[in-house]
């Protein structure tokens, strides 16, 4: 389809393409020196600081033999913190995927008092410390926080219970999916969303037809940075969780308690679960990242 | 105009007052246009015409005053329901859509039979010349062919009133002349009461019945294209029109 035309077409202008232009011509030997040291120094630093690191986890996590990885990772407890991290996941991408929709088709398609001001609001997360959020909703809906009597009268538990995990999973990965459709929904202005108004298409028929199909692949984008956010999670959780294991544990968690047991190997083996979903997102992201290029004009 | 009587007019609006943000877009607007006419609305940037377009579209409201379509005041009607077919200055082709499926859209969400849907959108599709590009998407198209599917999808739905925003502002000019009769020729055959805006006196000079000259968001002259021409209510009208530019383009008409 036209798409892929599209996708050839934006590169010429900005991709690859124009790089090695830019870097090809002058063909005397000090610029292939430059260019060879300059990847060199590119591909060991990634070696030092990515793959390194990354290999010594599986390694470490092997190290005691499959049996023991297996053991580690079919562990009561890991399982209970695996399925916490992945509803915590779900639960924060539907609920700022409906957020970030909403919001950003009010930013960019209304214009109000107060606009710059809320979006100012809803980049809040990325400013504060995770840990601080963590604190705050310990103050707000803890036993001896600003809402404690209430919650504690109507039996809710939110502070040291799975709710807390969730609310601080959600606190953090708020902006996300905002911050990837604003702009594009930004860029497509009204007129095309007035014209089938005006043909008589209704509120929803006009978002699924005319809006959504401009946005799907910066959503699905936006959606899988949220993801991969809401699963390392660690600070606010870590505050707000009491480390409750099976209960309130998240992956990254139980990784620590591991860890601080001297359990060194169930540490690593639970880790490479973390790595195998990174790797299962960065393709997502991958594939996600070229369509949403190729979709622009 | 006044000499003519208010009951052919098709399209009529009476006081109407618009500000946006403080700033006046339409002053105490009054003015019609006759069914089966052409007009456009005439007047340099900012003078409030295509805030003018877009209260009788119902796509904003006017503060005060009344829009009479077809001698029924439209004020609290959607714009959907109003009979018009809008053709917006950038065309707001859907862009995920092909070429027969933007024609296509306006009778689909009225829940029109596939059979009758396919018949009109090759009927408009042979009626712009566009017969083997059905298929395309708008990217794949020129300036000129995206401002005829805007066109052809505008009247799908058989409006009575057909609206348009600079319909050549984004056309070079090479193809704008050709364009222009091309637009004239084709309302003429539909026969459609249309209104259409304009920075551009040749343009209207050329392609319309009536020009309705605004400046500042007041209404400053309504006439044939010889009467503005020729006789000039206010300095301003005067000012604008550079007579002798279309003196021989009058008399040959």
């Amino acid at each position: 389809m036209s798409k892929k035309r599209d996708y050839r077409e934006y590169t010429k202008g900005d991709g690859i393409e124009s790089i090695q232009k830019v870097v090809r011509p002058p063909a005397d030997s000090s610029s292939k020196i430059v260019k060879y040291s300059l990847i060199a120094v590119a591909a060991l630093f990634l070696f030092v600081m990515l793959v390194l690191p990354l290999f010594v986890v599986l390694v470490n996590a092997l190290r005691d033999g499959f049996a023991a990885f297996c053991d580690a990772v079919f562990d009561e407890y890991t399982v209970k913190a695996l399925k916490l991290t992945l509803s915590a996941t779900v639960c924060s991408v539907a609920v700022n995927t409906v957020f970030g929709v909403f919001a950003s088709y009010l930013l960019s398609k209304f214009y109000f008092r107060g606009r710059q001001l809320l979006a100012a609001l809803i980049d809040l997360p990325f400013s504060i410390s995770p840990v601080i959020a963590g604190l705050i909703f310990i103050l707000t809906f803890g036993n001896v926080g600003w809402m404690g009597d209430f919650l504690k009268e109507h039996g809710i538990k939110i502070v040291f219970a799975v709710p807390g995990v969730l609310l601080a999973t959600i606190f953090v990965t708020f902006p996300f999916v905002f911050r990837e459709l604003f702009p594009v929904m930004n860029a497509q202005g009204r007129d095309e969303e007035e014209a089938a108004a005006l043909m008589g298409a209704g509120g929803l028929t006009v978002f699924f037809r005319i809006t959504f199909p401009h946005i799907k692949w910066a959503l699905l984008y936006g959606v899988i940075l949220c993801s991969a956010r809401a699963m390392g999670e660690f600070g606010a959780v870590s505050v707000i969780s009491g480390h409750l294991r099976g209960k309130t544990n998240t992956l990254p968690l139980h990784v620590e308690i591991l860890y601080n047991e001297f359990n060194t190997t169930a540490a690593f083996a639970v880790s490479s679960i973390l790595v195998f979903l990174a790797v299962l997102v960065l393709i997502a992201r991958t594939f996600a990242e070229a369509k949403c290029r190729g979709g622009e004009e | 105009m006044q000499g003519r009587g208010r009951i052919a007019m098709y399209v009529e609006l009476k006081n109407i007052n618009k500000t946006f943000d403080g700033f006046l877009a339409s002053n105490d607007v009054n003015f019609g246009v006759e069914a089966g006419h052409l007009a456009a609305l005439l007047g340099p940037s900012g003078s409030g015409k295509t805030t003018i377009l877009r209260m009788i579209a119902g796509l904003d409201a006017p503060d005060s005053g009344d829009i009479f379509i077809n001698g029924e005041r439209v004020n609290d009607l959607a714009g959907s329901k109003r009979g018009i077919g809008f053709v917006f200055q950038n065309y707001a082709l859907f862009r995920y859509m092909t070429v027969a499926d933007n024609i296509a859209f306006g009778l689909k969400v009225k829940k029109q039979k596939k059979a009758q849907i396919k018949e009109k959108v090759d009927e408009l599709l042979e009626l712009i010349s566009m017969k083997d590009l059905g298929k395309r998407y708008p990217h794949q198209l020129s300036g000129g062919q995206r401002q005829r599917v805007a066109f052809a999808r505008a009247l799908a739905p058989d409006p009575k009133l057909l609206l348009l925003d600079e319909p050549f502002a984004a056309i070079d000019a090479k193809v704008r002349r050709e364009l222009r009769s091309w637009l004239k020729e084709m309302i003429g055959r539909v026969s459609v009461t249309s209104i259409f805006v304009t920075h551009d006196q040749e343009e209207a000079m050329e392609v319309s019945d009536t020009i309705i000259i605004t400046n500042q968001g007041c209404v400053e002259q309504i006439g044939t294209p010889e009467e503005i021409c020729f006789h000039p209510q206010t300095d301003f009208v005067a000012d604008f029109i550079d007579a002798a530019r279309f003196e021989a383009m009058m008399t040959i008409r």
